[in-house]
């Protein structure tokens, strides 16, 4: 989680919500009007100064033409059932913790904390739903810490349940409240966009570095659950993209095979190996195949409209 | 800034006469001035609007003349043209920094690396006329990350130049032209007293820019790697540098980090024939899709600075051969004077130390190689806290192994001047002829 990111989605979304109610035809009336106006600067000035106070937010949350509803719906079906698998594995993880079965928690951690990362941008743009589930150490004030990674560092650093109980069943209610929250979250067309990049920037400023799951070293589960949440959305949005730029969906689809094919490499017993296990030049190339696939990804923004 | 100047005024009017389409104007280039000129009469939104765009664009050209007129006297307004018979960059008068960059390609196939290098020719070309990369709305869409990272906004040109080299990994199996790698270009030996890290050394492409500013060059370098994401990876970039043309207007021979003056007996650039023999390659030299291109070798040497802090004037001076004040070379009294091997000094010795780095260097008096080094600092070496600083070599000639290779196996065996560096970076670029405007860089090979 990454606090910067979390503001600023929240401000999206906050701005997401204001601008929803401008619809596509404004946006497609002022662009005519500048385009189309006289030959001179005062009227295009005029034409432009007034698009802006009017539909400006709308340009860059509204989509021209195209139609994103089949790929909203389908994205609130993933998440509401992302969340779903989330509060059940989390609900087990609790369990093993609550009573003191480290071993068995442990193993339920990373799995569990996959479908969280894997819709990673709605839960940001909850407010605080995400420091209260995954901030690590440092992230929030000593005294608000809890969540994942506080539980993380009980089992791999202190080896010990003593006092989690807390922290455990605040992780489960959170959970469920992010279950309830998901159901009216407003999905716009550029939060789906948006959100894509944003969860390979969350591997690249935290997981890549190895900085997510310090005490676990299980990075490469959120790794990938990242990147196949970003994966999603592509999917999703691939008819729009093939009918808006077909070269850049190909490009999008090539750089995921190669990552994901980059990721098998490191699988194990249905999960991932240690992050401790990568050597200096796997973290460097699995680093620069996420950058050559967020590239082009960040381009996903021309179905919005140019 | 004449030159530039005019021809964006150009691009601007025509720009300004076709209102038809906006397509048809935001394909031109914008001045990277301009764009900002432009912002602060309207915003950049106005561009959008297409129709209205010439009449602005009008509105702005006394503007940009009357600031030419104010610029006149700025002496890094040159813009050194892109496209050529050669690549800029070579016989160049070198720039005040230096960004250079070692990439490794990540594509499979020659038409993946041919839509690169077109794709970076033309951003190149942009870039070293002072051009925004991409056309304006690619600039201003709010739903895009911008087509040009902008720190290079309002920035004049800066005699940028950019020069592309294959390195001989580029000549490996993955894109079939092993049998055009040319026999002036082999793989460097193992010289004695190479100390080389492998982070230093290599890669399949390499990208030398310089600019008399080094956000410009870091600019450029960072949308090359930026565009080349998904085809090519950065394997190691350094940044260099060396005494501003404004720190000296003299425009003498730059001095080491050693405080020697370095390049001394560098060939005259303005002789042509001379560049034929030395620099460039011809087509009769065995690999005729270099014609008109340079071999490129590259060497970062690290000075153990704080060793030669502590070395007598005449230890120093007796290294290098030279006077470090006149940089006249020892028993001469001009910086120019030839060397004269066969000088006796008092005692009878030869003037010039027969281990100093100028007369080896010097070798028959006819091999010669166009130097081209920038000096650099890459702040603390972590193991030892001393200066991790020194040159980054770089020359360029028309055959390696009968140049540098020759002149470097000598002062790797002697030189005096070896107890006080470390070769620890290396590599070798075939840098291609010059594009034709309309061509792309490397077209003669692909």
């Amino acid at each position: 989680m990454n606090i910067r990111s979390s503001l600023a989605l929240s401000a999206l979304a906050a701005t997401l919500l204001t601008a929803g109610c401008s619809n596509s035809s404004t946006d497609t009336n002022s662009a005519n009007a500048a385009s189309t106006s006289s030959n001179t600067g005062t009227a295009a000035a005029s034409a432009s100064s007034s698009s802006d106070s009017s539909s400006a937010p709308a340009s860059a949350s509204a989509a021209a033409s195209a139609d994103f509803t089949a790929a909203i719906d389908s994205y609130r079906e993933y998440v509401i059932t992302e969340t779903d698998a989330l509060v059940k594995d989390t609900g087990a993880f609790v369990d093993a913790i609550n009573s003191g079965n480290i071993e068995e928690a442990k193993k339920l951690y990373a799995p569990a904390r996959m479908h969280y990362e894997r819709i990673e941008p709605i839960a940001e743009a909850l407010g605080d739903l995400d420091p209260n589930i995954d901030a690590r150490d440092g992230d929030v004030d000593p005294s608000e810490w809890r969540g994942f990674h506080r539980l993380e560092k009980a089992l791999w650093e202190d080896k010990s349940t003593d006092g989690t109980k807390e922290y455990a069943d605040r992780l489960l209610s959170d959970t469920k409240l992010l279950r309830a929250k998901v159901e009216t979250v407003d999905i716009e067309p550029s939060l789906l966009v948006t959100g894509a990049v944003e969860l390979l920037n969350e591997v690249s400023t935290s997981k890549v570095t190895g900085e997510e799951d310090r005490y676990s070293r299980t990075d490469l589960y959120d790794f990938a659950a990242n990147v196949e949440g970003a994966e999603k959305i592509y999917e999703l949005l691939k008819p729009n993209l093939a009918d808006k730029d077909p070269e850049l969906e190909k490009k999008i689809g090539d750089s995921f095979t190669v990552l994901q094919n980059e990721l098998n490499s490191y699988a194990k017993d249905g999960g991932y190996v240690s992050y401790d296990v990568l050597k200096e030049d796997e973290v460097r190339k699995l680093s620069q195949n996420l950058d050559a696939l967020a590239e082009p990804l960040s381009q996903m923004g021309t179905l919005l409209g140019v | 800034m004449e030159p530039s100047d005019l021809k964006t005024n150009e691009n601007l009017q025509e720009a300004g006469t076709s209102s038809k389409t906006p397509g048809s104007l935001l394909n031109k280039p914008v001045s990277r001035r301009d764009v900002l000129k432009m912002a602060g009469i309207g915003g950049l939104g106005l561009l959008l609007g297409g129709g209205a765009a010439g009449a602005l664009f009008k509105g702005t050209k006394a503007f940009t003349r009357k600031e030419s007129v104010l610029n006149a006297g700025r002496t890094n307004e040159k813009v050194h043209p892109f496209y050529g018979k050669h690549q800029s960059g070579i016989i160049t008068p070198s720039q005040n920094f230096l960004c250079f960059a070692s990439f490794d390609l990540t594509v499979a196939s020659i038409n993946e690396v041919r839509e690169l290098f077109q794709k970076w020719t033309l951003a190149a070309a942009n870039m070293t006329q002072g051009s925004m990369l991409g056309d304006s709305a690619a600039n201003t869409s709010l739903n895009l990350p911008p087509a040009d990272t902008g720190e290079a906004a309002g920035l004049i040109p800066s005699r940028t130049t950019i020069t592309f080299g294959a390195g001989p990994s580029f000549f490996d199996s993955r894109f079939g032209l092993a049998s055009k790698r040319p026999a002036a270009f082999p793989d460097l030996p193992k010289f004695r007293g190479d100390a080389l890290q492998p982070q230093w050394c290599g890669g399949d492409i390499g990208v030398q820019v310089c600019a008399d500013d080094l956000q410009v060059a870091f600019h450029a370098v960072r949308n090359l790697a930026r565009i080349a994401r998904g085809s090519a990876v950065l394997r190691w970039t350094q940044e260099g540098f060396q005494r501003t043309g404004a720190a000296e207007p003299a425009n003498g021979t730059p001095r080491n980090l050693m405080g020697f003056k370095d390049g001394t007996g560098n060939p005259d650039v303005n002789d042509a024939k001379l560049m034929d023999e030395v620099v460039w390659a011809q087509a009769g030299d065995g690999a005729a899709w270099m014609a008109g291109g340079s071999y490129m070798v590259a060497r970062r040497i690290r000075m153990r600075l704080e060793v030669w802090d502590r070395s007598t004037l005449d230890d120093q001076q007796r290294t290098f051969g030279r006077y470090r004040d006149s940089g006249a070379p020892l028993g001469g009294q001009d910086e120019f004077d030839p060397l004269d091997l066969n000088a006796k000094d008092a005692a009878g010795q030869p003037a010039l130390p027969v281990t100093s780095h100028s007369r080896l260097a010097h070798m028959d008096g006819n091999t010669k190689l166009l130097r081209r080094a920038y000096s650099y600092s890459s702040g603390l070496d972590a193991k030892t806290g001393q200066l991790d600083a020194g040159l980054f070599f770089i020359c360029f000639q028309r055959n390696v192994s009968k140049q540098f290779i020759a002149m470097q196996q000598i002062l790797a065996a002697s030189d005096k001047l070896n107890e006080y560096i470390s070769h620890v970076g290396s590599a070798g670029f075939a840098c291609f002829p010059g594009a034709a405007e309309g061509g792309y860089i490397g077209d003669t090979l692909f």
